[in-house]
């Protein structure tokens, strides 16, 4: 099982590498609008798939973070790639301060409550609060992001910076779920109780989950601002919000999961533009058959795996090293 | 009672759920290194007893004092960083996640690697993670499932999955450890092997504090006992007082009267 995901996961970075040589200027822009779907999904996936918390709201945060960049960008010509750390901080704070009374509701009453959120937030931006927003056409006029120099413009150019993106966010993002962190979260996930009972302060877990997907979600919205160079609330509906849950739900929790599930909700009504009326009728009909044989989603995430052989070496080694002592130990305790 | 100040102490506890007094004054200490049983009949009161020590609930009035901090108004977390680990009645077990991970979560509260460490995996948190895994893996061997390690937790016997709440607790470092009926669901011979790896806990300079209703565990590895009806205390001391008690015996075999 691990060999095959090994596997089929270099298939697909060997396969996104040379993607954009094989397609039209058109797929290239539908690819990079699918990475930006996947760091978005990556980081709802460690909201909602590690740690179980159901936010329907994320694209609150990226719109969060799209629009700080865009405002710092037009107002104060910072070139944007700089910007992405405030975009992450601003949508991270954001996050705080909605979640921090919110977080201990439950299931579908938290999924309320981020759906206002996120619709707080559009109604917000085209109320152009603060005179900020540019109302309902938004702002334009965001520059192109520079790499030393360079000014990224193509959509090739774009393709591999997004997709540079996801590829650092699998790897940052698949360390933290493999540490005590990760692990917090799946405890979280499995059992809330019986993780408070252990130790874990699952309140302080579960907003640090939030807070920092929301963080990642503000950084692919200065992607998405660079990209676009103009950016308007619709772009930060609820129904994006639905989608990128939709993507998560599916794909079972794991990376490659959200990926593969990413390339299936973005890329397929593309595909299949030409029946765009039977395009919905369709996705419904796929979740009820996901549904009914498989419910755990398409790849859900493989247990971590731990060096326990070399745990037990070195266990026994300590313990031979402290045997005489141990065993006046024993003999105290006994009397 | 020594001079010794008890390692746990409750005084005049009382938890009210709605109408009912669940509790009532109840006032006991655990000594350091004793095992102490908490009997009494169904609906006693007894888990009620444990939830209030644990953070669970919290007791309208009274004070709960352990190592000389009140507990009272603490979060359960925080109550098992202080050093009182738990097992629950219903096995808690993540059923779905590999038994050493499950043993690990014990670990949790005595590491210290933060958000950024764990994302980074720096030197310092690999250090840290592997003595967790030995720790846990020690944990494991200590109640004899470290053969068990990669199995799903749901999927092991209940009797064993006793065991690995057990080992989970043990991970926490505890002073104290709370046992919720840690015989439920065994058969005799993981009953006879549980007996001594109490005995053995307490060995390692933990103390116990244990609801069972097998009674002959209880007489077997308990020094001291309390006993519980309707949410009040109505006999305490050594097992062989405890039970000619005659309240004692009334409450678990009935008045004579009423047979």
């Amino acid at each position: 099982m691990i060999q095959c995901r090994r596997y089929s996961a270099f298939v697909l970075v060997a396969l996104l590498c040379v993607l954009p040589h094989m397609l039209d200027r058109y797929w290239i822009d539908v690819c990079v609008s699918i990475g930006l779907y996947a760091l978005l999904a990556l980081s709802l996936n460690v909201i909602l798939g590690q740690a179980g918390i159901f936010h329907m709201g994320h694209a609150a945060f990226y719109a969060v973070g799209a629009y700080v960049t865009a405002i710092v960008n037009t107002q104060f010509h910072i070139p944007v790639l700089w910007l992405m750390p405030l975009a992450g901080c601003a949508a991270a704070l954001f996050a705080l301060l909605v979640a921090r009374p919110i977080i201990h509701l439950r299931g579908d009453y938290l999924l309320i409550v981020t759906i206002g959120i996120v619709e707080i937030v559009r109604i917000a931006l085209i109320n152009d609060v603060g005179g900020l927003t540019g109302g309902a056409n938004g702002i334009f006029g965001i520059s192109r992001p520079e790499i030393f120099g360079f000014t990224i413009k193509k959509s090739m150019q774009f393709y591999y910076l997004v997709w540079g993106m996801v590829g650092c966010s699998v790897l940052l993002l698949g360390w933290l779920a493999r540490s005590r962190f990760g692990r917090a979260l799946s405890y979280i996930k499995e059992d809330d109780v019986a993780a408070e009972g252990c130790g874990v302060d699952v309140a302080r877990y579960k907003l640090m989950a939030f807070v920092f997907g929301a963080f990642w979600a503000g950084m692919a919205g200065t992607l998405y601002a660079a990209k676009m160079t103009i950016i308007a609330p619709e772009s930060f509906s609820f129904m994006e919000s639905v989608i990128i849950f939709a993507v998560v739900i599916l794909s079972g929790g794991s990376q490659l999961g959200v990926l593969v599930s990413t390339f299936l909700f973005i890329g397929l009504p593309e595909l299949l533009r030409e029946f765009s009326n039977a395009r919905m009728l369709l996705f419904g009909l796929a979740m009820m058959l996901m549904m009914i044989w498989r419910p755990q989603g398409l790849l859900p995430p493989l247990p971590r795996r731990y060096n326990v052989q070399a745990a037990l070496a070195a266990l026994r080694r300590r313990k031979a090293e402290a045997e005489p002592e141990h065993k006046a130990k024993a003999k105290q305790g006994e009397a | 009672m020594s001079t010794v100040s008890p390692l746990l102490s409750l005084c005049e506890v009382t938890k009210i759920f709605g109408g009912l007094v669940a509790l009532n004054d109840i006032a006991f200490d655990v000594r350091e290194n004793s095992i102490v049983g908490l009997i009494g009949p169904n609906g006693a009161g007894k888990t009620t007893v444990f939830n209030c020590i644990t953070g669970n609930y919290v007791p309208e009035q009274g004070s709960i004092t352990f190592m000389g901090h009140k507990l009272v108004g603490k979060k359960p977390h925080a109550i098992v960083e202080m050093g009182i680990a738990r097992t629950f009645q219903s096995i808690r077990l993540f059923s779905s996640l590999p038994v050493v991970e499950n043993v690990l979560a014990g670990q949790h509260c005595r590491l210290r690697s933060g958000l950024f460490a764990s994302m980074l995996h720096t030197p310092a948190q690999r250090q840290e993670e592997k003595r967790a895994l030995e720790r846990a893996m020690d944990e494991l061997d200590f109640v004899g499932l470290a053969d068990k390690h990669a199995e799903e937790a749901g999927s092991l016997s209940y009797g064993n999955q006793r065991l690995v709440e057990i080992a989970r607790a043990l991970a926490s470092d505890p002073r104290l450890l709370i046992l919720d009926e840690p015989a439920g669901g065994m058969n005799d011979q993981e009953t006879v092997a549980l007996v001594d790896t109490i005995n053995h806990i307490r060995a390692r300079g933990i103390t116990v504090l244990l609801i069972e209703h097998d009674m002959r565990l209880v007489m077997q590895v308990c020094k001291h006992l309390v006993v519980l009806e309707h949410g009040t205390m109505i006999a305490e001391g050594a097992p062989d007082v405890v039970s000619k008690h005659p309240d004692v015996i009334r409450a678990y075999l009935g008045a004579e009267d009423e047979l």
